[in-house]
This record gives structure tokens, C-alpha cells and sequence, in this order.
């Protein structure tokens, strides 16, 4: 029985990639994320969801350190990634970022051409010995945000130049071009129409093969769409998190119920 | 029932009053006057900042546009070798020991024989009044043309030679028969003669282009007076400028607004540099007078202390231009590049640098240009005052012997008491608004071409 157990936890910790323990945040006096835990698994696109405000955002940051780039952010308690401490005194943030890619809210392509914005991250990582590889690296890229056909005679065209739904395809291009192990969608469909929302979701869908895909979105039908696991953040507290058709179908908490049926949020 | 007992109740004011929009209330009417008024201030005020400027453009150009303009006396000289080379070797070193002197005859005796020939009649006695006509810096020019070549001693050569200021004041306007009544440098006399010299086609005015080209001249000969030298001591020191504001001031802001934690100690620089922006200019003159000479004992008067002060005083212009075109790059750019595991210095490097970079050239431009045309600072070290009246030997020597500037010369020609200087100094004037529009111009041009791309 004793060896069973172990078992059961070697799986089980073999399909955890993210584990957050206690984590708090604060930014100067005001604490915005009170003792979140939370295990996101491996080949599985999480979904966070909740009312404006209640943390999401600011918690997704924190799984690659982009509340670094804010001074009077504070983050405690422990997040681990493969069983490592990412908030550890020797991790360096630009590598962990590497790994832990981030697609934001705007499109955000950099005001260079298309081939450029994909081969940034290669080229800072070494990612590339030669040009051909670079190359190669691009079109996949290109081709895994689904967007290869419609840019591919225009590599060299500015990729601020592209539709939104372009753009925002461009930029999870770029994101999967540095070859990360997690994928951070900071609410990537919110200032999208709804074909390319459609667009990007499928896209999600496919990026699920490879990564874990963790994204915040405000748009409940969203979530149940394209994700498997789903976490309800309310005024900086995980409320409840378990199995997107659990949550949408029979939630536990009360809250979670309200906010589902729009009764709250 | 009550909806109908509402409307009909003339008490209850809005719906009852029923007004038709195609005729203006009181309130629209006083609304639409108070902005056909506000409309007319700012026109009012728009026009006599137009009338302004058209007076001092015009004033400055009327003013100025005589010192582009010079009379020169054109003589065929006789370089005689019994005065310039008595033993007849054609040896230079010899024929350097002639003085300016020496050559003073051969002036006069061209001028007469020149009047000669035209029919004028020769109503002085002594030769030297006759030359008072023309510059006495004439001689000088016969005897540089005659040491360059030797060989055309005894040749009778033709020469341009600058009139004197007086002279070329009368053809100008600027001087009359009377207002020499009391000069000792020309008598009425004269002007009789300039007026048929002139009419013969002997002395006439044409561009002046050792007024731009020259270097300054004694308080005596305004008429040699040019201000390109202080325009190279001008060059000099906005090298130094460039050289040392635009790394110094483009570094501290990018540390200040791309890694500098937020502070008290941050936030006192901030208000410093600020407050720098402001200090009157003579203050960072004494400044570079007690650190620059008196401290470090650099050389007075050089372009390189003129530099480093005119630095002190662009810093804080480059500085707060430089971190408000980094401000302006939108977040979202740098978040995109982090988000990509780009480290902070790749990110402004790559980044954000790139889409500042007009406004920091645009910041850098403007600063320079107000560099060039500030004055106060070269009081105090020493650049007034200063007659820049040879070309420096080499580009060290440029950098650290003394010099003037061009806004140093203006002052400087306007403060000599020839009223052809006064002239000078309105043509310096000009040429230094040249140089500051084509900078200005070329900062417009920088920011249109790289328009945000974003």
C-alpha cells in the first residue's frame, strides 16, 4: 500500500509542471492575492477566471516573474516549476521566461518586420547557428500560431501592419519561437472580433499537444471551450478549482455558482 | 390620467415650454458669443506675435544685409623693384624685410595714375591723403600677394582692393558730407572723388565674402572684419558638446527611467535636473570659470572650456527630452520583450532605444542650437572680448587656443564704437539665425521621418 502511494504521487507529480503553495501578493499596503495554491498540470490548458480586479492577472504574472518589472510588487510563499523554486535567490528571471512564455491582453508585435518579431527571441537565445535554421524556426513558428499562410509572402512586411486577430496570432507565434514549456495567456481574445477569438481558440487548443497553456479570460463561455481545469478567483482568493465541467456544471462554493450564472461579477 | 394632469400644468417647466431648436435660446446665444470671443483673442493674439516677428526679421535683415555687401577700389598696381627688391635676387627673406610701408607708395601712385586715366582731377598734394580712400589694410594684401610670388615683382598686377570703412559707408548710405565734417579719417573732399571714381567703375561694391570667411579685425579696420574665425571657435566647441552631452545626457536617462529604482534619492535627482534646466546660464559661465581655468587650469578663452561649460548647460535640455521620448515608448513594447526572456538591457537596447531615438536627436538638436547661440557663459571665460583675428594651426590647436564664438563676436562688434561695426554685428546676426533655423529644420525633419511606428 505504502508503494502504491508512491506511485500514485510519482504520476502525479510527473504531470505537474506549476505549483504554487501560499502564494501572497502585495502591492506596497494592499494585499491583491491572498493564499493561493494551486497545481497546474502538464499538457492542459488551465483557465482562470473571476470578476475584474479579483487577481487573475496579477497571478498569472507572477508564475514568470513579470511582477518583477514592478517595484512596489511583493510576492511570498513558493511556486515551483518541474519541482523548482522559481522565486529561488538563484533563478534568473530572462532565463525563467525562456521557459515560461507570456502572450499579453493588446497585441503587442514589436514595430519590426514579421520575420523580425519571430526571430527576436531565437536570435537573443542562441536558439539558431545559422541563417537557415533561423529560418526553419520562423516558419514553424509561424505555422504552429496558425498564421503562416496568411504572412508567408510577406515576411518582411511590418507586423504592426496585420489585423488584430493577426497580430495576436503573430504574437503567440513569437511566444512559441523560444520554445517554452508553459504558455501564459494574459486574456490574449479580449480585443479580438469574434472570428478571430474563434481562431485563437482553436489555435489553443492545438498549442495543448505541447505545452501547458495557463489563460486568463473574462468570457465564461471561453473558458469551458478551450480549457480542461478551471480556477475562480474572487477578491484575491482562489476560490474554487477542480475540472472545467465540474465547475460549470456543479460547483461547490456558492460563489463560484453566482458568478457562473451571473449573479455576481 | 396623472401623465396627462402632468402635462397640462404650466408649474412643471420643461415639458410645457416647448421650444423649437431652430431658434436659439438665451443660453446658446450668450455660449456662442463667448467662443466667437475667445476665438478673436486668440487670433488678436496670434497677429501681434505674427507683426513681431515680421518687425525684428525685417529689422535684423535691413540692418544686416549691408555687411554682405563691400566696396572694393580695383587698382592695377606696378610692383616696382626698386622698392620691393633693391638688389634684384629675389630674395625671400629679403623682400619679407619690406614693411607694409614700403608699399604705400605704390598704392598711391596706382590710385593716381588710375585717376589719371579716368580724367579726375588729383586735389591733394600728398599721396597719403589720397590713400585714406582705401583700407589700410591694403598694403598687407600687396605685400602677402608679393611674398606668395616673388617672381611678379616688376609685373604691374590687378588688384581689389577694400576701400575704407568711410568709403564704403558713402556708397552704403551710412556716411554724408556732413557727419564728416568733424572725422580726422576722410574730408568731404574725398567723397567728391569716390563719386567719380565710382562712376569711371574704379570703386564699386560686389558680396563680401571675407565677411563670412575672415577673421576679426583691429577696432580701426572694420572693413576687414569677418567672422569666420569665431564661426570655426563656434564648431569647435559644439564638437565638444556633441561629444560629451549627447553620451553623457542619453546614459543618465536611460539609467534614470529604465533601471534606477524609485526613490528619495532618485526622485532629489529628478528635481535637480529640473531645477539645473533653469539655473540662468552666467551661473554655470562662473562655474566653468572656477573649475575648468582656475581648478584645472585649462587654457582661457579655448573652445574646449567654452565646450565643457555650454555641456554643463545642455545636460540638463538633453536629459529631460531624452527620458520623455522614453517615457513615450508604450509599456506594452517592453513587456513583449521581457515576456520573450529578453534581458532589461536587451530590451531598451533593442527596443526602446530604437523608437526614443528621434526624440533624443530632436532633444540634442535643440539643445545644441541653444548652445550655439548662448552668450553669458563666454563672458566669463574669457571669449569676449577676445579678437579672433587668426585661423587656428590644426584641430588641437583648434580645440585649445584661444578663440571667440560667434555670439562672443556679435556682442563684441555691437560694444566697438565705428558704427560700421553695427553693421557687422546685424550681419552676424543673421548668420548665426541661419544656423540656428537649419538646425531646427533638421530637428523637424528628424521627428516627420521617424514618425511612431507603433
Amino acid at each position: 500500500m505504502n508503494d502504491m502511494t508512491k506511485i500514485e504521487r510519482a504520476v502525479e507529480m510527473s504531470n505537474m509542471k506549476i505549483s504554487a503553495k501560499d502564494v501572497q501578493v502585495y502591492y506596497a499596503d494592499n494585499h491583491a492575492i491572498k493564499d493561493v495554491s494551486v497545481e497546474i498540470e502538464d499538457k492542459t490548458v488551465t483557465a482562470f477566471i473571476g470578476p475584474s480586479g479579483c487577481g487573475k492577472s496579477t497571478f498569472l504574472r507572477c508564475l514568470n516573474r513579470m511582477n518583477d518589472t514592478i517595484d512596489i510588487c511583493r510576492v511570498e510563499g513558493e511556486i515551483l516549476l518541474d519541482g523548482e523554486d522559481i522565486y529561488d535567490k538563484r533563478v534568473d528571471p530572462v532565463q525563467l521566461r525562456a521557459k515560461v512564455g507570456m502572450v499579453f491582453q493588446k497585441p503587442n508585435p514589436f514595430p519590426k518586420s514579421i520575420y523580425d518579431n519571430i526571430a527576436y527571441g531565437p536570435r537573443i537565445h542562441g536558439l539558431a547557428g545559422n541563417k537557415a535554421e533561423l529560418d526553419e524556426i520562423v516558419e514553424k513558428s509561424l505555422r504552429r500560431g496558425a498564421i503562416w499562410d496568411e504572412v508567408k509572402d510577406r515576411l518582411h512586411a511590418p507586423g504592426t501592419g496585420l489585423s488584430g486577430g493577426q497580430q495576436q496570432r503573430l504574437c503567440i507565434a513569437r511566444a512559441v519561437a523560444t520554445e517554452p514549456e508553459v504558455l501564459l495567456m494574459d486574456e490574449p481574445c479580449s480585443a479580438l472580433d469574434p472570428i478571430a477569438t474563434a481562431q485563437v481558440e482553436e489555435l489553443i487548443d492545438e498549442l495543448r499537444q505541447s505545452y501547458s497553456v495557463v489563460i486568463v479570460t473574462h468570457s465564461m463561455q471561453q473558458a469551458a471551450r478551450v480549457s480542461q481545469k478551471t480556477a475562480f478567483f474572487h477578491l484575491g482568493s482562489l476560490v474554487e478549482y477542480d475540472d472545467t465541467t465540474k465547475i460549470f456544471t456543479n460547483p461547490e462554493d456558492p460563489r463560484t455558482e453566482s458568478y457562473i450564472t451571473g449573479r455576481i461579477g | 390620467m396623472s401623465d396627462a394632469s402632468l402635462q397640462n400644468d404650466p408649474e412643471m417647466g420643461a415639458p410645457s415650454t416647448k421650444s423649437s431648436i431652430l431658434e436659439l435660446d438665451q443660453r446658446t446665444k450668450k455660449r456662442n458669443a463667448a467662443e466667437a470671443r475667445f476665438r478673436a483673442y486668440g487670433i488678436v493674439a496670434i497677429a501681434v506675435g505674427l507683426v513681431f516677428l515680421l518687425v525684428l526679421i525685417s529689422s535684423i535683415f535691413f540692418k544686416g544685409v549691408g555687411a554682405f555687401q563691400q566696396t572694393f577700389i580695383t587698382l592695377d598696381v606696378e610692383l616696382l623693384e626698386s622698392k620691393l627688391d633693391k638688389t634684384g635676387e629675389r630674395d625671400i627673406e629679403k623682400i619679407k624685410k619690406v614693411t607694409t610701408f614700403g608699399y604705400n607708395p605704390l598704392i598711391e601712385n596706382a590710385l593716381k595714375v588710375a585717376m589719371e586715366e579716368a580724367g579726375i582731377e588729383n586735389p591733394f598734394a600728398k599721396g597719403k591723403d589720397l590713400r585714406k580712400m582705401l583700407s589700410s589694410g591694403a598694403a598687407a594684401d600687396l605685400r602677402r600677394f608679393v611674398i606668395a610670388n616673388p617672381d611678379r615683382i616688376g609685373d604691374t598686377v590687378q588688384f581689389r582692393l577694400l576701400a575704407s570703412s568711410r568709403v564704403d559707408g558713402y556708397l552704403k548710405d551710412r556716411v554724408t558730407r556732413e557727419s564728416l565734417a568733424r572725422d580726422k579719417n576722410l574730408t568731404p573732399v574725398h567723397l567728391d572723388v569716390v563719386d567719380q571714381l565710382k562712376e569711371a567703375g574704379i570703386v564699386a561694391k560686389s558680396f563680401n565674402l571675407g565677411f563670412i570667411t575672415g577673421a576679426d579685425a583691429s577696432e580701426s579696420r572694420p572693413e576687414q572684419a569677418g567672422i569666420g574665425v569665431s564661426m570655426l571657435g563656434s564648431l569647435y566647441m559644439m564638437l565638444v558638446v556633441l561629444a560629451c552631452a549627447l553620451p553623457i545626457g542619453v546614459a543618465a536617462s536611460i539609467y534614470l527611467e529604465e533601471f534606477a529604482p524609485q526613490n528619495w534619492f532618485t526622485d532629489l535627482i529628478e528635481v535637480n535636473i529640473s531645477n539645473l534646466a533653469a539655473v540662468p546660464s552666467i551661473v554655470f559661465g562662473i562655474l566653468g570659470l572656477a573649475v575648468f581655468i582656475q581648478f584645472a587650469h585649462l587654457p582661457q578663452s579655448a573652445p574646449l572650456v567654452g565646450g565643457l561649460v555650454l555641456t554643463l548647460m545642455t545636460l540638463p535640455t538633453i536629459i529631460i527630452s531624452t527620458r520623455a521620448s522614453l517615457k513615450s515608448v508604450p509599456p506594452s513594447i517592453r513587456e513583449a520583450a521581457l515576456g520573450i526572456g529578453a534581458s532589461k538591457m536587451q530590451t531598451v537596447f533593442h527596443h526602446v532605444l530604437p523608437l526614443a531615438m528621434p526624440g533624443i536627436l530632436t532633444g540634442t538638436i535643440i539643445g545644441l542650437a541653444q548652445a550655439l547661440g548662448e552668450t553669458a557663459p563666454l563672458l566669463l571665460i574669457g571669449m569676449v572680448g577676445y579678437i579672433a583675428s587668426n585661423y587656428p594651426g590644426g584641430i588641437i590647436e583648434g580645440f585649445m587656443s584661444p578663440n571667440s564664438a560667434m555670439p562672443a563676436q556679435i556682442y563684441e562688434w555691437a560694444k566697438r564704437a565705428d558704427p560700421a561695426y553695427y553693421e557687422r554685428a546685424w550681419g552676424g546676426i543673421i548668420i548665426l539665425l541661419v544656423f540656428l533655423m537649419t538646425m531646427n529644420i533638421i530637428a523637424i525633419i528628424l521627428r516627420r521621418r521617424f514618425e511612431r511606428r507603433w
